[in-house]
């Protein structure tokens, strides 16, 4: 075929000599078609299934694609098409685990999901109860309600510390420090704070109060502080960001007509940046909801609802998920705790996203305009 | 006080209602100033006192440890025989999942920076923060019970065939719950870090240098080995190990998906365990000496990914000020 081309390219058509020595439209495709039904030959031989068909073909299309390339184009053309094929491999080899970690969680977790699930509590199931419903098959006993009151519970103390602190941080990073000693230490020091493994976190509110209260204290304030450590760089971060783009010609007209500087912040500053504040601040949130190790550490785990963050064992949806799936209600039975876990696991998520949504929603509908 | 201040200054509003809005302002606002750069102050400051704190308290309660006679730590040969494994697990876990997220991090950053049309870059970006959003625990839950049982039969054929390097000996685990998964899990959690802080440094590329490779007849390959990388290596490196420093303190994909054990070389078969997990699976029942213990490797944890943190952020600074971007 090349040769047909290149030989062609003498005649009049001028077409030909434009695209003579390039791969014709059609290699690609047929190296793809040829890749899969080699592959599936290959995977056939090992004893077929759909992954080891998808690795072979794809292997065999990178290897082959760039090859037959090279021959038509040379080297340097075949190489740029290898690096082409190799970022969208890498791209779908990205957004398999996420297709695949959704699907689970809606597959498995959707059956669970009724009303009783979301208005009852563990109180009460046990193993016997557990075991009878797996070998009637039945829908799961038992819910997840003292969880996610829980999880909402600590995620608002949590919350409620944090945003003051992480919002009037930022506020002197931008508007007082004028980048002195004091502000890099600060921006330093919250840079810091985003590494903080989690379950440091949960440690030093565990040891906190563990020195005050006694070892082994357990409270849902004691979650809300270890939430607070991880949840306030983020707050600083974004909130910093964003005053950060506030024109200053603003603040500059609000000092030329007399107005202080406290109330050009309060009137001025944070009503321009206001949303792309609450957009962060809900992304925060978004985080920590779905922090487990802290929470395993300093909140526990409690079958029924316990709405008093000062005072005792309290279960978080993270917890419960990690509770069920790692001790479940009857060892001998643990479908049943599975499905809570899966069911528990689809509330998580749908929390997480809404709450992605809903900062997004924020962000796009009150966006500032930079001028740009 | 406050309530004293906005009250005197509600009185003169009212006296003089002209001319008495700059001097209401300033009778009201030299003290809302100080209050209010004090108490943003103050705010900072409560920062810098909690990490401290953070530091202080785990230090405090994990000293102990040095009193307890080395027969009575878990193990019974001291801390330090007691903590090398979980460290030494715990270093293996994240590189596993650096050496897998790394190049892939790397090539979705490209994808999205050169190689995708733009109508499509935009919500790759947010599926990529999709994958960041989506809780540890579920990651957990997931790698437990789809992925370890799909990689099982690779792992045994792994065994089987490359058994003779260490890593890889036999027999593989029947569940597929060890490291290599573990390392997997933490892989896909730490891949959206590394592509997003690797796209925003792709995209500040002087798109000058970009287009003059491209105008000498390079390839984009050579566009972006000769203009996109050495721009970038800098940043790349500090997200790399930015992730690293994520790895390092990832607990609930561990907790949930290992079948702890100890120390082996091998990452096919069930064993290993990492700092947080351990710290994770045995606190809430620690008591004493153990919760002492607990705390101690807690401490050794937050040190580690402390220094890690700070060499990406010493790397970062100095990106800064040489970056042709700002």
């Amino acid at each position: 075929m090349s040769t047909n081309t290149l030989q062609s390219s003498t005649s009049p058509a001028r077409k030909n000599t434009l695209t003579s020595g390039q791969r014709p439209k059609w290699l690609v495709p047929v190296v793809m078609v040829g890749a899969v039904i080699v592959g599936a030959a290959l995977s056939a031989l090992l004893g077929f299934n759909i992954a080891l068909w998808a690795i072979f073909a794809a292997v065999i299309f990178l290897i082959a694609a760039p090859i037959a390339v090279t021959v038509i184009e040379g080297g340097r053309k075949g190489s740029d098409a290898a690096l082409t094929y190799v970022v969208y491999a890498a791209f779908i080899l990205a957004v398999i685990p996420l297709i695949s970690v959704i699907w689970t969680v809606l597959a498995r977790g959707l059956p669970t999901m009724s009303v009783e699930f979301l208005t009852e509590t563990m109180g009460g199931i046990t193993g016997m109860v557990d075991q009878r419903a797996a070998d009637s098959g039945e829908h799961p006993p038992g819910g997840a309600l003292q969880a996610v009151l829980g999880t909402v519970i600590v995620t608002f103390w949590a919350t409620l510390f944090s945003v003051p602190i992480g919002l009037l941080t930022a506020i002197y990073l931008v508007e007082y420090s004028n980048d002195n000693w004091l502000g890099k230490i600060i921006t330093f020091l919250v840079d810091v704070m985003t590494g903080v493994p989690s379950i440091v976190a949960g440690l030093f509110a565990s040891a906190l109060f563990g020195l005050m209260l006694g070892p082994n204290t357990r409270m849902g304030i004691i979650g809300a502080i270890a939430l607070t450590v991880l949840m306030i760089p983020t707050v600083v971060k974004a909130t910093e960001e964003m005053l950060k783009i506030v024109p200053n010609e603003l603040r500059e007209a609000s000092y030329a007509l007399g107005v202080r500087k406290w109330r050009t912040i309060l009137k001025v500053v944070i009503p321009t940046s206001i949303s792309g504040i609450a957009s962060g601040v809900t992304l925060a949130i978004a985080r920590v909801i779905g922090e487990t190790a802290p929470l395993l550490v300093t909140v526990g785990y409690f079958e029924r609802v316990n709405l008093n963050a000062f005072n005792d064992w309290m279960a978080t949806l993270p917890t419960f998920i990690y509770q069920q799936l790692m001790r479940p209600v009857a060892p001998t039975a643990p479908d049943p705790s599975t499905d809570r876990a899966w069911g528990a696991a689809l509330i998580l998520i749908v929390f997480v996203m809404l709450l992605n949504l809903i900062a997004r929603l924020i962000a796009r509908a009150f966006a500032p305009k930079t001028g740009r | 006080m406050s309530t004293n201040l906005s009250d005197t200054e509600r009185g003169q509003d009212d006296k003089q209602q002209t001319s008495s809005l700059a001097s209401a302002a300033s009778a009201g606002g030299r003290a809302g100033d100080k209050i209010f750069s004090g108490l943003s102050l103050g705010a900072g400051i409560v920062i810098f006192v909690m990490l401290a704190a953070v530091a202080a308290f785990l230090t405090w309660q994990a000293a102990p440890v040095v009193g307890i006679p080395a027969s009575s730590v878990t193990g019974g040969n001291g801390f330090f025989s007691y903590v090398y494994p979980l460290v030494l697990g715990t270093l293996m876990a994240a590189v596993i999942a650096l050496l897998i997220a790394t190049p892939i991090g790397i090539l979705v950053a490209l994808y999205i920076s050169h190689y995708a049309p733009a109508k499509v870059a935009k919500p790759v970006g947010y599926v990529i923060d999709l994958l960041a959003a989506i809780p540890s625990v579920v990651y957990g839950a997931w790698g437990m019970t789809v992925l370890s049982p799909a990689l099982a039969p690779f792992y045994n054929w792994l065994s089987e065939t490359f058994g003779f390097i260490p890593l890889f000996a036999g027999p593989a685990s029947a569940t597929g719950r060890t490291m290599m998964t573990a390392g997997v899990v933490l892989a896909i959690m730490i891949l959206p870090i590394i592509t997003s802080l690797c796209r925003e440094i792709f995209i500040q590329t002087p798109q000058l240098h970009e287009e003059a490779s491209l105008a000498l007849g390079a390839t984009r390959l050579e566009m972006i080995r000769q203009a996109v990388l050495p721009f970038a290596r800098t940043g790349i490196i500090s997200a790399i190990m930015l992730a690293l420093g994520r790895a390092l303190g990832e607990t609930m994909a561990v907790a949930l998906v290992l079948s702890t054990g100890g120390l082996q070389w091998s990452l096919l078969t069930s064993g290993n365990n990492t700092i947080a997990a351990e710290i994770a699976l045995n606190y809430p029942e620690a008591f004493g000496n153990r919760l002492a213990e607990l705390i101690a490797a807690g401490l050794m944890l937050f040190i580690i990914t402390l220094i890690v943190n700070l060499i990406a952020r010493t790397i970062i600074a100095r990106y800064q000020e040489f970056s042709g971007a700002n």
